[in-house]
């Protein structure tokens, strides 16, 4: 790692004080992909502001029709969580099977979508529901969130404190893990929403986007049969050593029949 | 340098670290408590597994400071009074180490899934086990002494 300055502010506006006087700063929240960028030099920020310990980020409630979910709650606290597994069951079992148990002791929902990896599970969850993401500054609606490979519509300096998730009347997430690191090589979430269905892919191209095609079949029919003839283009998906494009073509549709079979 | 204090087995430790210092580094060049492993150092492996307000976190991959102030718990702090813990005793018993340079983040892993976890079974310990890999591919009897421990303190529980 290159040096850089280590921060700890009590509050999100410190935080954000310490961000405008610290150059090239960056937040840390639980660091299970922070650190590793940093151990591989691919980053070199002046400062570390750590907002993990800031009160009032981290918890999980019910409101509104919504499961309300802070920044700052780890993976582990999602998966556990009893209104969680009650209210959007799907959510539970996509934060149960991030990365490895004590990685989920330490990431966090906040740290997972600001960073935008096109392989990580949550954004899938975050574009399917059509959750709202509350900042420092605003509220930001899932569909303008995420905006391309490592990007989203945050600002500099902007935080995000909490998601609140509305609660589908059915939704599954299948993810078909890469076997040494457990991201997903294509992961899909599928809801049944009163707004209609929603079907977010991740892992398979360079940001998680939703599949149109099947979000209209699925409106017909929520059935796995209405997805499982429906091909998709491998134009704008990833080819890497772990699969081609045209492999992960065809694990989208193979996930999403297998998550509308199982949405409860 | 910045400072750092923390309580690591139950003994106040403080300690002046750059910002970039890992825990684990922190534990085992400052407190030269080597039990704890660096294996593969891109958390993956996880030789490196403590117990951070009693929570198991790769210590390759948390600064020092981010545990300024918490309760670190390592290999070295499960054995008392001489006595070893029930989930040392039973990777001794069943063989559940060859090489052993895996053993300290594996029971520490172990700790962890039967606090939270204490109906175990073969299963479940084995996907639990997904952060912690182990190159002499002993898991057979690494999960066979955890399922064991965890029978055992299930019933010292009760």
């Amino acid at each position: 790692m290159y040096q850089f300055n280590y921060l700890r502010p009590k509050s999100l506006d410190e935080a954000k004080k310490l961000y405008e006087n610290n150059g090239d700063a960056k937040f840390l929240a639980g660091g299970q992909t922070l650190i590793p960028t940093l151990k591989q030099r691919l980053a070199q920020p002046t400062a570390l502001i750590d907002i993990g310990g800031i009160a009032g980020l981290a918890g999980i409630k019910v409101a509104g029709g919504a499961i309300v979910i802070g920044a700052g709650t780890r993976h582990n606290d999602v998966a556990i969580s009893a209104d969680v597994k009650k209210s959007i069951p799907a959510l539970a079992h996509l934060a149960s099977h991030i990365g490895d148990p004590a990685v989920r002791h330490m990431g966090t929902l906040g740290g997972s979508i600001a960073n935008n990896d096109p392989a990580a599970d949550y954004p899938s969850a975050v574009l399917a529901l059509g959750a709202d993401i509350k900042t420092t500054s605003r509220t930001i609606k899932a569909d303008d969130f995420f905006t391309g490979m490592f990007e989203t519509a945050l600002d500099e300096g902007e935080i995000v404190t909490e998601v609140s998730f509305p609660i589908p009347e059915k939704a599954a997430y299948m993810k078909f893990p890469n076997p040494a690191s457990r991201y997903a090589m294509v992961g899909v979430f599928v809801a049944k929403t009163k707004g209609g269905v929603r079907v977010a892919v991740t892992g398979a191209a360079s940001c998680v986007y939703r599949e149109s095609a099947m979000e209209a079949a699925l409106a017909k029919a929520f059935t796995p049969d209405a997805v499982a003839n429906i091909k998709v283009s491998p134009g704008n998906l990833n080819s890497d050593l772990h699969g081609s494009a045209e492999y992960r073509a065809h694990l989208v549709t193979v996930m999403a029949k297998r998550a509308v079979a199982a949405a409860t | 340098m910045p400072g750092v204090s923390m309580t690591v087995n139950g003994k106040a430790v403080s300690g002046e670290v750059e910002a970039r210092t890992l825990l684990v580094h922190f534990l085992r060049e400052n407190l030269r408590l080597t039990g704890t492993h660096v294996g593969c150092d891109t958390s993956q492996c996880g030789a490196c597994v403590v117990h951070v307000n009693g929570k198991a976190v790769k210590s390759c991959t948390m600064l020092a400071l981010q545990a300024d102030g918490a309760q670190v718990t390592t290999i070295e702090g499960l054995a008392k009074n001489g006595e070893l813990h029930p989930v040392q005793a039973a990777f001794k018993e069943h063989h559940g180490l060859q090489c052993g340079f895996c053993t300290p983040g594996m029971i520490m892993t172990a700790v962890d899934m039967i606090r939270r976890l204490p109906d175990l079974d073969e299963t479940t310990i084995r996907q639990q086990l997904e952060g912690n890999l182990c190159r002499c591919t002993g898991y057979q009897n690494i999960v066979k002494a955890i399922h064991a421990a965890s029978l055992e303190m299930k019933g010292a529980r009760a």
